[in-house]
């Protein structure tokens, strides 16, 4: 028990550090800006590498998913309920912004039982466009404006306390039973579906998980910003999103916080050179991409983030021997 | 009737622009089975090339067709052999990553150049003619004239010529064609450059035609030709010119009937349910999904 407990003391304990940071005067708002920023992006961050990475799809839609989320947290907050306690509200408002992502992600799901690859590439990029322009049709939202005057909620600690829990489900999910069925996927589709995979329930799970978490994300962004239009969450959106999973490194949840954290910070560093800092990322990827295909931790992970094997290993070389065959790609 | 048969044109123009670059989609794809994504910004530095060529010295359209041809596809033959020939063996997702990212080099470096959108000179006399009530300019004609040559010097290319059948036996396999002596890197590169040259014509003709010129038409533009090709099935070149023309129309309608704001909302639902029926396009095979 003492080994579970320790982490759970730790989180909680950062959560505690994440909410008196701000009231410390130790950080200022700008310091909070980017510690916010970098939660969010780790959030989207390791949601599209349960899809990109375990999963070994391409899917370039998840600002669309971002989108959903973001859209419909801010209808709650700033349309249907003003004048709402927000303590009570902005969690709810989350959620339900998760949900709405998560359900768009059903249907994407569904198509991906079919296609693969290339194909289910250009859906999720037809989704991404789709869910854009509708936005941009939709008085109600402002249209092509977007909505103004969203209450600022998203405060380090909430941020933080969701990145917890996407990280947290989502290792759970993959380093289960389950989820190693979705990593079968990635390897061999067929072989998996022979192996009794129920590969189609795999991909829906994963994609919905996915977008829930997007839906997330893109709830904390609107609170943060205070101000969305369907524009922010066009295909340089999700190639953001894209080259932090590729730069930290695919299918492994520290390239996730690694990537989101050197991304969001270098994009900071980088203000100064104002539109040639989207040079500089995108070569910097492809730079990655001709020398380390794999990203910074492709398909490794720091051990204190797995979970540990729930079998006793009869002797314990043997257990050191596999997890140095897990370390090597 | 007059009306019909105006919007019919607008189509053609629009389609006929589509379909030189879904061309340029097709043939990469055809050969590597790779989604060029930096396709889209070569088709709007064809743009800004034609821009720099007028500026320095200026020069009849026909000979700046041919220059900015050339500088396209020069500029596609680099990319190429510089950032996807190196991950020709790798992983095809580091392959579309590379695509994506050098797209976004291309587009955010000529942002950075030329944060503006501009307007585009004249490069020709501005003649309308008039048939029984039906107006066309020569613009028009140029447009679509020049366009559908092209096309047919490609397919005569593709289907008469001993590089056409080189071309075509890489894309089917490439492993193979390499040990029967066909030089595949070579046909590779040539593919790219005339996948470029397509692009960086259109590029020309549409900044002509809609006369201003931004970096982001790569991804509006590029982006809707790409949803040309995959429409027709992508890989297969008449597919592709298929799909442009559909989509031209599609467009043309939807403007006339709907708010312009519509637009790709209606393009791109109409790929995803073509793909829901057609998961390979209109024209395209279906083949066994390689992993």
């Amino acid at each position: 028990m003492k080994s579970r407990l320790l982490p759970l003391g730790l989180l909680l304990v950062g959560l505690i550090v994440a909410a008196i940071l701000p009231a410390s005067g130790l950080v200022n708002d700008y310091l909070q800006f980017v510690l916010i920023s970098v939660a969010i992006n780790a959030i989207l961050c390791v949601s599209l590498n349960l899809v990109n990475g375990w999963m070994g799809e391409f899917s370039v839609g998840h600002a669309g998913f971002m989108a959903l989320g973001a859209y419909a947290s801010s209808i709650l907050t700033v349309k249907l309920f003003p004048t709402a306690p927000t303590a009570l509200l902005f969690p709810v408002a989350v959620l339900i912004g998760g949900g709405v992502a998560g359900l768009a992600g059903i249907p994407v799901g569904i198509l991906s039982f079919k296609t693969r690859g290339d194909y289910l590439a250009i859906i999720t990029l037809a989704f991404l466009m789709i869910v854009k322009s509708g936005l941009e049709n939709i008085p109600y939202t402002g249209g092509p404006r977007g909505m103004l005057g969203i209450p600022r909620l998203t405060t380090v600690a909430w941020a933080y306390f969701w990145c917890v829990v996407a990280f947290w489900v989502i290792r759970n999910l993959v380093y289960s039973k389950y989820g190693r069925g979705i990593s079968a996927i990635r390897e061999d589709e067929i072989a998996a579906e022979a192996m009794g995979v129920n590969t189609r329930q795999a991909k829906l799970v994963a994609f919905v998980t996915s977008s829930f978490f997007a839906g997330v994300a893109g709830a904390l962004f609107a609170h943060q910003l205070q101000f969305i239009n369907p524009s922010s969450f066009d295909i340089l959106k999700s190639t953001e999103i894209l080259v932090m999973v590729y730069l930290g490194g695919v299918a492994s949840l520290g390239g996730s916080l690694l990537g989101a954290g050197f991304v969001t910070i270098l994009t900071q560093c980088l203000q100064p050179l104002g539109t040639w800092r989207m040079v500089v990322l995108p070569s910097l990827l492809v730079i990655l991409m001709l020398f380390r295909p794999g990203g910074i931790m492709g398909y490794r992970d720091w051990s204190w983030l797995k979970p540990r094997l729930s079998i006793k290993p009869v002797r314990k070389s043997n257990e050191e021997s596999q997890e140095q065959e897990k370390i090597t790609p | 009737m007059k009306y019909l048969i105006q919007q019919a044109i607008n189509a053609l123009q629009l389609g006929s622009i589509y379909a030189l670059i879904a061309l340029g989609y097709s043939m990469v794809y055809g050969v590597l089975t790779m989604i060029n994504f930096a396709h889209g910004d070569v088709f709007m530095l064809g743009a800004f090339f034609c821009l720099l060529l007028i500026a320095i010295v200026p020069v009849p359209f026909w000979l700046a067709l041919i220059v900015v041809m050339g500088a396209t596809a020069m500029l596609g033959t680099l990319i190429e052999r510089f950032a996807y020939r190196p991950l020709r063996n790798a992983p095809r997702v580091s392959a579309i990553i590379t695509a994506l990212g050098c797209g976004l080099v291309i587009q955010n470096t000529t942002l950075g150049l030329s944060p503006y959108a501009r307007p585009m000179p004249h490069l020709l006399e501005n003649v309308t003619y008039q048939f029984s009530g039906i107006t066309i300019t020569l613009l028009q004609i140029i447009i679509i004239g020049v366009s559908v040559g092209l096309m047919l010097v490609l397919d005569f290319l593709i289907r008469k010529t001993s590089f056409g059948m080189a071309m075509r036996a890489v894309a089917s396999d490439r492993a193979t064609v390499s040990l029967l002596g066909v030089p595949a890197n070579e046909v590779i590169a040539i593919t790219f450059a005339i996948g470029a040259a397509l692009g960086g014509a259109a590029g020309l003709l549409y900044g002509m035609a809609y006369p201003v010129v931004s970096a982001a038409m790569g991804i509006s533009v590029g982006w809707k030709a790409f949803v040309a090709a995959v429409i027709g099935g992508i890989g297969n070149m008449r597919g592709a010119v298929l799909g442009a023309f559909i989509l031209g129309a599609v467009e043309v309608m939807t403007v006339a009937v709907l708010p312009s704001t519509y637009r790709d909302l209606i393009a791109y639902s109409l790929l995803l349910l073509i793909l829901i029926f057609k998961p390979h396009g209109l024209l395209g095979k279906p083949t066994l999904q390689k992993a």
